[in-house]
């Protein structure tokens, strides 16, 4: 596995996806998560705990924000930790959506002889504003 | 209302076994957007070396899930469901969950803080096979935020 390293220097960006959140995207995720907060799908109780609107679950931004490290991964590795701070809400209009980019680089290799990395994701709404901090996939040799 | 520090170390009876479904995984994987085949395909799965199809990583939420309700229902832990966020959220995975795996999922309380007014409340849900196999453990930190007024 340490070939998937072979040619990057620390900061490489080694894959990177976009994807488009709208209302129907967290009625979806609710119902394969089991998540059913109604702060992702009713404006009115959103507000009313002070928030602006809608918001997509935090979960489905950080599931979605690593499935781009899986596929690139395919089956040389597999994912062995990933931690996110959740830092921004992701709000969710109604009649529209809105781009959610996650881009994944190389933060550290860990064990040279072994493959192991950490890779640093950056996820991103498409008016700039980071939504995961200190977001970390650690991916080893299986 | 605030949160019982006596909750502090507290180690919950584990889940209910939890079957992950082939189906669920896919339905999952598609909700996360998640393409790679080894999610969806069992052909592809099979030939990267898994018994079935490999559940995405933050899939084990649905199982951390079912052990957090423990707290959050828990009558004496002083928790008001309506204030509650999501702070932080980790996964340590020995392997990735497949299709077929039973799993259950013992939580305990490691840590309790205030913080200008809420209080962070972080616990580790260890989630092993019913044969005893340790898959993942899953540390959460939910913020509950103060009352007003």
């Amino acid at each position: 596995m340490s070939t998937l390293w072979a040619g990057r220097d620390i900061g490489d960006v080694l894959v990177e996806d976009s994807v488009e959140l709208s209302r129907e995207s967290l009625v979806r995720y609710a119902g394969a998560s089991g998540d059913f907060n109604p702060i992702h799908y009713r404006d009115d109780v959103a507000k009313s705990v002070g928030l602006e609107g809608v918001l997509a679950h935090g979960m489905l931004t950080m599931g979605l924000a690593v499935a781009p490290v899986t596929a690139w991964l395919g089956d040389r590795g597999f994912v062995s930790s990933y931690q996110v701070r959740f830092t921004k809400p992701v709000y969710v209009p109604a009649e529209s959506s809105v781009a959610v980019s996650a881009s994944v680089s190389l933060a550290k290799v860990n064990e040279p002889t072994e493959g192991s990395a950490t890779l640093a994701l950056s996820v991103t709404t498409q008016d700039g504003t980071t939504v995961l901090g200190k977001a970390f996939v650690v991916v080893s040799p299986r | 209302m605030s949160v019982n520090r006596e909750l502090l170390d507290t180690v919950f009876e584990p889940t209910k076994p939890y079957v992950v479904g082939r189906e669920k995984v896919r339905e999952f994987a598609s909700a996360v957007f998640a393409t790679a085949p080894i999610h969806h395909d069992v052909d592809a799965a099979i030939a990267a070396g898994y018994s079935d199809v490999v559940a995405p990583p933050t899939f084990p939420i649905v199982i951390q899930e079912k052990a957090l309700h423990q707290i959050l229902s828990h009558p004496g832990a002083g928790i008001n469901f309506s204030r509650v966020v999501h702070g932080d959220q980790k996964f340590e995975y020995q392997r990735p969950l497949v299709a077929g795996d039973e799993v259950v999922a013992t939580l305990r309380v490691t840590k309790i803080q205030s913080l200008g007014g809420h209080t962070m409340l972080t616990s580790e849900s260890t989630i092993t096979t019913t044969a005893g196999e340790p898959v993942v453990v899953a540390t959460s930190t939910l913020v509950i935020r103060g009352e007003e007024g």
